[in-house]
């Protein structure tokens, strides 16, 4: 499908979405490709070889409960080298099934790749921990503490669906984490209430959104270049203003008052799942009710299929007496609000102050996510999910002492990201006019 | 429910910046009526109704409805007085379903906004009973065929209560078929009560339904025609002049065959077979006119013998040398005039002179050319002597090639194709958005070309075109050859072939192609 630029002038029409032909030939189903069932072949091989025939021969430990659950269950101790390699084995067999259906040309159904993932990674943790020094961790907090560093990441995802959806390429979430996260640090602290913080970030990442939709949807000017210099300009702006002001008055503007854990009764001592759903910041509760809504907002209420139309085919939307423009504008703030809600986790709950470039990129990871979550929220939590566990497994395995060096485990986020992007989205689709500015012709 | 009498269009005038589209027409619309308003391309027509539908405000003049003026300032006001319309390019949104695009901008919900398309669905199903649509409220729109595409852009219409419904250009992605069944269609909407404006420039669908034909000429009306007038008359109406619509050539006279492809297939970056297995010839001295509805591979066709195409396969010679897997250089070399389907993305350079335009392939080549230097000179004495004997109409040799109209910018690139001596002529779309006078000029070079004795592939959506032009006809369907048959076939079995049955299948279901192409053989060789 072409995506060119050029104005869609009912005047003078040109095939600027899918000429007949094109939609014709959708209706032959795609040939099956070979890249999926060799990149499973190849992550399986990899398995059995370092997690299965290398592995550790000691017993890694695994724990369950933490010390706040109302029961205790013990701890998961694996041999680490019989179950590197059962579970090696599964992986080839999953492998095996993936190549034997593309010989049938039939595809991968889509719960294979989830099992091949989950398993890989359970291979790979047991290899890690069996191998390290001290082999037993707290499955437990791994899995709470990938949730808590996912926070920011969900945040910034659903900011980049609510844009994408709607048709406005978003690449400066990271600059509206920013942007909320200083805007809470300062505006918490002089108010000394973490709530008007918390509001207030959501206004500092719409105003940056803002920026980005009056630049990007009124003057056309290319999304990708504007969101770039928005990045930017957050950083510099934060960093001028970190450095001038609240460092010089860590007192007066950089010691916010932080966002408690708040730890429902009950449901909090539940083994796993306690930790995860119900002994959350407010920011963290917000985080789960944002995927459910921005969800059911896009896919079951009118609100949504006019965003999604306005995403997708932006002319038929205007044809129909949707206005194209104003759709865009206001969802690309309401993304930039959503955005900036995230950035407050930074400096209300993470940390008790803001810091130079407290974002550390993770609004382009936020990206990654959306990518790989394919546009949907559900998808992208997933996906933000696995680059938080990715994250907080390199911090405990370096604490825990791998022979694997520091530095490659702190490469992990980051090709995970890359993988998951470039290797297993396999070909997803946008939004068809994401990136393309509406001209009425 | 909105039910218009009567729209009259008075005094409409649109501008765009010195250009202008729409001057002073007035037209109207009597209820219960199939307005048809013909037109050449550019001429004005989808101008006229986008401003109808509110999509452009006009310079200056009105709109009435029932003799009541009205400004509409979107299509939503367009649309709430009851006037709907069906764009030449559907706004139908491919990933949805037809009940979501069908509800889309109207939507029924229940509380909270949350959609409720349990009533959309009720009245597509009830609608598409109604007109025998044959419409599946939970398909996805990407997933129907072009013709079934159309029919939810009429639900949609009629979902609305439009009572006034505007077809822009609805046959042209249509087979010949689908276009009949559409006529039918568009009678009874007409029976229903509903007023229809037709727009189009093809004589022989407006002549079949309309009942009164205003005629377009460059932004202007220039009178209203009666649909029992000739053809020849309405033709003349349209273009200013009198023109002949019927080519006299001589019948072919083959020679030997020098152009033969074997088992070409081209394969498509997702996989798909966009050429499958095509085998023909062309001796010099004929035309072979390959036809199909739009995107059946034809595209991929010419690019592949041109050396356009990346993944293609099979045999294509021309004078006995294979021409698949030579640079683009090395095929127009070997004597192979191409005349693009898109002029102005892959014929011309739009800000090129049109001197320059005409040697796009010699430049470097003597005369024009002496080792590293240019000359300017020979260039434009070449230009001179081209627009003449193409009769391009250009204010002069150094006009931008961007700024001629259509027909003369085509003129320009058949002038430098067929400016060299040539083995093979290609022509995709030679007369696509093309004024009817000069398409008659093209016709006759190109059958000229014919005559010199040079084999000539002409690749047309237009069936009209392509019966004209052609001694033989091939016709492709998703990317496999139907079948090729001599000239004079008729209309309806050209048109089941570019539907996939191959002549003589008699059963409706569509054929896959690998046996049509069978008989395919047999029937070129009793040609050569």
């Amino acid at each position: 499908m072409s995506t060119t630029v050029s104005s869609p002038n009912p005047g003078t029409p040109r095939p600027v979405n899918a000429g007949p032909g094109e939609r014709a030939a959708a209706v032959s189903a795609k040939p099956v490709g070979w890249r999926t069932p060799v990149i499973l072949a190849a992550f399986a091989l990899i398995a059995l070889v370092f997690f299965g025939l290398m592995g550790p021969n000691q017993t890694a430990s695994f724990g369950i409960s933490t010390g706040s659950d109302f029961f205790q269950l013990p701890a998961l101790e694996i041999n680490a080298f019989a179950g590197g390699l059962v579970l090696s084995i599964v992986l080839l067999a999953l492998a095996g099934y993936a190549v034997y259906l593309k010989t049938q040309d039939r595809p991968a159904p889509g719960w294979l790749n989830v099992a091949f993932i989950v398993l890989f990674v359970a291979a790979f943790l047991i290899w890690v921990v069996g191998g390290a020094r001290t082999p037993a961790i707290s499955l437990a907090g791994l899995i709470a503490g990938s949730v808590t560093l996912a926070v920011p990441l969900v945040f910034g995802s659903l900011s980049g669906v609510l844009c994408e959806r709607v048709g406005v390429v978003n690449i400066a979430i990271e600059g509206q984490l920013l942007g909320g996260a200083f805007t809470a640090a300062i505006v918490a602290t002089i108010t000394q209430n973490p709530f008007i913080g918390l509001i207030a970030a959501a206004a500092a990442g719409a105003v940056v959104s803002m920026v980005l939709a009056v630049f990007s949807i009124k003057y056309v000017v290319n999304q990708i270049i504007v969101g770039v210099v928005l990045n930017v300009l957050v950083s510099g702006v934060t960093g001028f203003l970190f450095s001038t002001v609240m460092q010089a008055n860590k007192a007066q503007f950089n010691s916010p008052p932080g966002l408690d854990i708040i730890e429902i009764p009950l449901l909090s001592g539940i083994p796993i799942i306690g930790p995860i759903l119900f002994r959350q910041s407010l920011v963290g509760y917000l985080m789960y009710a944002a995927v459910l809504v921005v969800w059911v907002g896009l896919f079951k209420t009118r609100w949504g299929l006019r965003v999604r139309a306005v995403g997708e085919h932006p002319q038929a939307a205007d044809t129909l007496g949707i206005n194209v423009n104003a759709t865009r504008f206001w969802n690309v703030t309401l993304g930039g609000a959503v955005a900036g809600i995230g950035g407050s986790f930074f400096t209300l709950v993470a940390i008790d102050s803001f810091t130079k470039e407290i974002s550390g990129g993770r609004g382009f990871i936020a990206l990654a996510a959306l990518i790989f979550g394919r546009w949907n929220p559900i998808g992208a939590f997933f996906a933000a999910l696995l680059f938080g566990f990715a994250d907080n497994l390199q911090s405990i395995v370096t604490i825990i002492g791998t022979p694997v060096p520091s530095q490659f485990m702190a490469m992990l986020p980051y090709l995970v990201t890359v993988l998951a992007v470039a290797g297993l989205v396999g070909k997803s689709r946008g939004p068809a006019a994401s990136g393309i500015p509406y001209v009425k012709g | 429910m909105v039910r218009v009498l009567k729209l009259e269009l008075r005094g409409i005038t649109k501008r765009f910046g010195t250009l202008i589209a729409n001057d002073h027409i007035d037209v109207v619309v009597e209820s219960g009526q199939i307005h048809c308003l013909l037109g050449e391309n550019g001429a004005g027509k989808s101008t006229l109704m986008n401003v109808l539908y509110g999509l452009y405000e006009p310079s200056e003049g009105e709109i009435l409805v029932d003799d009541k003026p009205v400004s509409f300032r979107g299509p939503g006001d367009a649309m709430a007085a009851g006037i709907g319309m069906v764009h030449q390019h559907f706004m139908l949104v491919p990933v949805f379903t037809v009940a979501e695009n069908v509800a889309l901008g109207a939507e029924p919900t229940k509380a909270a906004g949350f959609l409720n398309l349990d009533e959309t669905r009720r009245r597509i199903r009830e609608i598409s009973d109604q007109y025998g649509f044959d419409v599946d409220p939970d398909a996805l729109v990407e997933d129907l065929p072009v013709g079934v595409q159309q029919r939810v852009e009429i639900i949609k219409a009629l979902v609305r209560n439009a009572s006034v419904l505007i077809l822009d250009e609805p046959t042209a992605v249509l087979t010949p078929q689908e276009t009949d069944e559409l006529l039918d269609i568009m009678r009874q909407l007409k029976a229903g009560g509903t007023s229809i404006v037709f727009i189009s420039h093809k004589l022989r669908e407006v002549k079949a339904v309309s009942d009164t034909i205003t005629v377009i000429r460059r932004g202007k009306v220039v009178g209203t025609a009666d649909p029992a007038a000739s053809t020849t008359e309405l033709a003349s109406m349209m273009v200013g002049r009198a023109v002949s619509l019927t080519l006299d050539k001589e019948p072919a006279t083959p020679q030997e065959t020098t152009f033969e492809v074997r088992d070409l297939t081209v394969i498509a970056p997702n996989g798909q077979h966009m050429v499958d297995g095509l085998s023909f010839d062309i001796a010099r001295g004929e035309i072979l006119a390959v036809a199909g509805v739009q995107g059946n591979g034809q595209t991929e066709l010419t690019e592949a013998i041109l050396g356009l195409q990346d993944r293609v396969s099979g045999s294509v010679t021309l004078d006995g040398k294979e021409l698949l897997g030579r640079s683009v250089k090395d095929v127009l070399g070997a004597g192979v005039g191409f005349v693009p389907e898109d002029r102005k993305v892959d014929g011309l350079v739009g800000t090129f002179s049109v001197a320059e335009n005409l040697v796009l392939d010699l430049y470097d080549k003597p005369p024009y050319a002496k080792g590293i230097s240019m000359s300017p000179a020979k260039i434009m004495e070449n230009a001179k002597a081209r627009i003449g004997e193409f009769d391009v109409r250009t204010p002069s040799a150094a006009a931008a090639a961007g700024t001629l109209s259509g027909g003369n910018q085509q003129k320009v690139v058949m002038a430098r194709e067929l400016s060299r001596p040539l083995r093979l002529f290609i022509a995709s779309q030679p007369t696509r958005g093309v004024d009817v006078g000069s398409i008659e000029f093209l016709h006759r070079r190109i059958v000229a070309e014919r005559d010199q004795g040079t084999p000539v592939m002409i690749v047309s959506t237009e069936l009209d075109e392509v019966m004209e032009l052609a001694d033989r006809i091939a016709v492709l369907y998703k990317g496999k050859l139907v079948g090729i048959v001599p000239a004079g076939t008729g209309r309806d079995v050209l048109g089941l072939m570019m539907a996939g049955i191959a002549p003589g299948e008699h059963t409706a279901s569509p054929s896959t192609g690998t046996q049509p192409a069978a008989t395919a053989d047999t029937e070129g060789g009793d040609h050569a």
